[in-house]
């Protein structure tokens, strides 16, 4: 219950909610309404079903979101795992962005829920590892998961009804009715899969960052 | 690299996302969660049998206003809460606004009573049971407001907890008004207030544990 409060105590640029007014301490004004103009065309077009766009969008946004995230985290090895969970965010929770609203105060907004919430872990983490240290030895290794993270070993913990959804349409590109020829599953079920099985992937990549 | 091989994956094949997401399933919360709560009034309390006599008389309709704005402001408040980085804004002004406009028409209406009425124009027949009725009815649109929260991106889970919280009590309690007997403003203000702030209690404290994704 008090995880909720814990956070207060971190430094105030954590704590501090990210609108426009702390997004512009620091880089100068224009470049930040450029920025807020391309990312927010991007995303649109995205949204609307354009792949490039949104493959732009990605990885703009994977570079605002890793420069946000080194000015708050030491660890660094924790900064691109962090960046993942943030796109996995982003991608699953698209449909909560209103288009009247500032594309890159809704994106901070998710880096720092995500920046936050990786903190209390941590932080969480490190109290139960104090308390049970025997019991951390023989836990299986998330760390190791972590650092060594692949993303076909990763698709390899997916069950099957996700797993190949996201291998013939996502990676190999074939559309859904192909695949569903391909592996016999219904094209409804190939679509779930496909969703379902994006939104393991970011519960697993929190659960072993 | 690893992150360029993910970005590739989110992004091949990208279909188009639905406009207003939130706002449909918000309003579909409102559907089902009210149905679920008149069934929990019709079946519990039953509809007040005075309700067409009562579609004609003033203080109702002051109660069924009330609980609609509050309703209605909690409502678009959890939207906002909803969506990554959205300002809260005004809406929670006109449930305030509504408290205080009840109120004044609440204090009007215990400076005209006899000192010794006083005492039951506040409590009515039935302040013992108001406020854990209204959670009652409360209940089936909480569910349904967290289950909506968890589909969309709280980021100020306890706020957003606490929101969704108040939005069940509040349309809770005007759901209950349709059964409830009791008109007079300075009850309403109180013992319907109360039964709001219990669901609202509740979502505080769940809603960092229910509503984190």
């Amino acid at each position: 219950m008090a995880a909720g409060y814990t956070l207060m105590q971190n430094p105030q640029r954590i704590a501090r909610p990210v609108t426009e007014s702390t997004l512009t301490a620091n880089p100068p004004n224009d470049a930040l309404s450029s920025r807020e103009a391309r990312l927010s065309a991007l995303f649109k077009s995205a949204l609307a079903g354009d792949a490039v766009a949104y493959k732009t969008f990605l990885t703009d946004a994977s570079g605002h979101v890793r420069s946000y995230l080194k000015r708050r985290l030491q660890r660094t090895a924790d900064i691109e795992d962090l960046v993942q969970e943030v796109l996995l965010a982003v991608h699953n929770k698209r449909h909560t962005y209103d288009v009247t609203r500032p594309v890159t105060s809704w994106l901070f907004a998710i880096a720092q829920y995500k920046l936050i919430d990786h903190l209390r872990r941590r932080r969480h983490d490190a109290h139960t590892d104090a308390l049970d240290d025997d019991f951390a030895a023989s836990e299986p290794d998330g760390e190791a998961l972590a650092a060594d993270r692949d993303l076909a070993r990763l698709l390899d913990t997916l069950p099957e009804r996700q797993r190949l959804p996201i291998v013939h349409v996502k990676i190999e590109g074939l559309s859904v009715a192909e695949t569903s020829r391909l592996t016999g599953i219904s094209e409804s079920a190939v679509k779930v899969g496909i969703h379902r099985g994006l939104k393991s992937l970011a519960a697993r990549i929190r659960g072993a960052g | 690299m690893k992150t360029d091989q993910l970005i590739d994956l989110l992004s091949s094949g990208a279909e188009s996302v639905a406009p207003r997401a939130a706002e449909r399933r918000l309003s579909l919360t409102l559907l089902l969660g009210g149905a679920g709560a008149a069934v929990i009034m019709l079946g519990v309390f039953g509809l007040n049998p005075q309700l067409r006599a009562l579609l004609s008389v003033t203080d109702f309709w002051v109660k069924m206003t009330f609980t609609g704005v509050l309703s209605v402001a909690a409502l678009v408040t959890t939207l906002r809460l909803a969506r990554p980085g959205d300002v809260v804004g005004g809406a929670l002004w006109w449930a305030v606004a509504a408290v205080a406009a009840l109120w004044t028409i609440g204090a009007d209406a215990l400076a005209d009573a006899d000192s010794g009425r006083r005492v039951a124009t506040l409590m009515g027949h039935t302040w013992r049971t108001c406020p854990f009725n209204i959670a009652l009815l409360s209940a089936p649109i909480f569910v349904a407001t967290a289950i909506a929260l968890r589909s969309l991106a709280p980021t100020r889970l306890r706020e957003a907890g606490a929101a969704a919280g108040f939005f069940s009590g509040a349309f809770g309690a005007f759901v209950y008004g349709l059964h409830c007997p009791e008109l007079a403003a300075p009850f309403i203000g109180t013992w319907y207030l109360l039964g709001i702030a219990i669901p609202t209690a509740i979502g505080a404290t769940f809603g960092p544990r229910l509503l984190r994704w």
